[in-house]
């Protein structure tokens, strides 16, 4: 026998002694245990703010920690910064590459990040001590499109890209600290752990893996998806994963006993989901999908419970705002929606 | 901290890295899902009254409200 075939005979025993392990834990499913609770009420949620000024598909946002303001990315190349409140562009900064995928405002609120086909992660200042906003680092070192970055404080971002890998940078020095590597496929999407002690990463490989950010180490990787994942996120309590797919379904995996505990699909959807968010108690899963519509998922009961429709085009990015107060959709339809 | 450039693995050291990472993860104790469904289920009942996009919100407290009408004091 080969080596390779060897490894791969060696490896399809462990997943099998996995999935074991899986299956002895498996007492309830979230189906069964939430049987008691009611379907959440409809939701049904108004738009409140129309974000105009892009003048091409918006890729991404995020919102700022003060709930407030929030940072879109579109292939116009403008990063804008908005104060989803008065609707007022509160930054509108020019990009040497318009071919932006990704954009992440830091907790602290003075720096922003975006990303895109040029491979690398540039990070902002918005507090210059001359009011002009300047790029502070280029972050190079990706051999693949960069998908997602976001900050775990001022002085380090975590990065995944294309060529399958994450990597956590050091801003000052502009370097890596750490790279992860095991995902077989492009890497999508990524979210940090409440307690910054961890993040996830989504990939073409279909899976979801869990990775410890001091160590550099894969703790954990969740399969079940059967297309890519293109959108991931920490349940609020940091003690589970939901992720979307091209499969157009969503799943919620739960790190403890390390597997998936529901999954969000209607026979209706054919979809792909690009993106999610969910809300404050975690109790409403907001997906968006290839067309054009967010779905509102009551997370127990795994049932629809609304929709948000309004975009004319493919809702690319979701974010719920950290006080939970609102949502904010962006789209190719160059607009950003507030809901609530 | 190791840095790794994935393109200067040869698709046996990519095996040899997913054998590895699988021996890791086989040794994780797992949680009885009963005890984890309980813990999400109290976690969103814990917060789900101070969720506005599940409660709603009175028009005079919603930061987003649209602005309308004209006011003559």
């Amino acid at each position: 026998m080969g080596e390779m075939e060897q490894l791969r005979k060696e490896a399809d025993a462990l997943k099998d002694q996995i999935t074991a392990a899986r299956k002895a834990v498996q007492d309830t499913t979230l189906e069964e245990a939430a049987a008691g609770v009611a379907v959440v009420g409809r939701v049904q949620m108004k738009t409140r703010k129309t974000l105009r000024g892009h003048l091409a598909k918006i890729y991404a946002m995020h919102w700022a920690t003060d709930s407030k303001l929030c940072v879109s990315a579109s292939q116009d190349g403008k990063l804008i910064v908005w104060d989803s409140i008065t609707t007022n562009k509160v930054n509108a900064i020019p990009l040497k590459s318009s071919w932006v995928m990704t954009c992440a405002y830091a907790p602290s609120g003075n720096l922003v990040a975006c990303g895109g086909l040029d491979n690398m992660c540039s990070i902002y200042n918005l507090k210059g001590k001359d009011g002009n906003v300047k790029v502070m680092r280029e972050l190079a070192a990706h051999t693949g499109y960069l998908s997602c970055c976001r900050f775990i404080s001022d002085t380090e971002i975590i990065t995944s890209s294309g060529d399958c890998t994450c990597i956590l940078w050091d801003i000052e020095t502009g370097t890596q600290k750490t790279s992860f590597a095991g995902h077989q496929g492009d890497c999508m999407s990524l979210a940090v752990s409440p307690d910054f002690s961890y993040f996830i990463s989504g990939a073409c490989d279909f899976t979801a893996k869990l990775w410890d950010i001091r160590d550099g180490n894969c703790r954990q990787t969740f399969a079940g998806h059967e297309s890519d994942i293109n959108a991931i996120g920490f349940f609020p309590n940091g003690q589970a994963v939901i992720t979307g797919s091209d499969d157009a379904t969503c799943k919620l995996y739960d790190l403890r006993a390390d597997q998936e505990l529901i999954t969000y699909q209607d026979s209706s959807i054919m979809c792909g989901v690009t993106s999610l968010a969910p809300s404050l108690s975690g109790r409403l899963i907001l997906a968006g999908y290839d067309d054009f519509n967010v779905n509102i998922w009551d997370s127990l009961k795994a049932e629809r419970v609304g929709a948000l429709a309004g975009h004319d085009n493919r809702v690319s990015c979701i974010g719920v705002s950290a006080d939970g107060m609102a949502c904010c959709t962006g789209s190719w339809d160059s607009f950003l929606k507030i809901w609530n | 901290m190791p840095v790794i450039n994935v393109e200067d693995l040869t698709d046996k050291d990519k095996a040899l890295m997913e054998v590895n990472q699988l021996k890791v993860e086989v040794k994780l104790e797992r949680w009885l899902t009963s005890k984890c469904c309980e813990e999400i289920k109290d976690y969103i009942q814990a917060g789900v009254e101070e969720d506005t996009l599940v409660k709603g919100i009175a028009e005079d407290k919603n930061p987003f409200k649209e602005k309308g009408g004209c006011v003559i004091c």
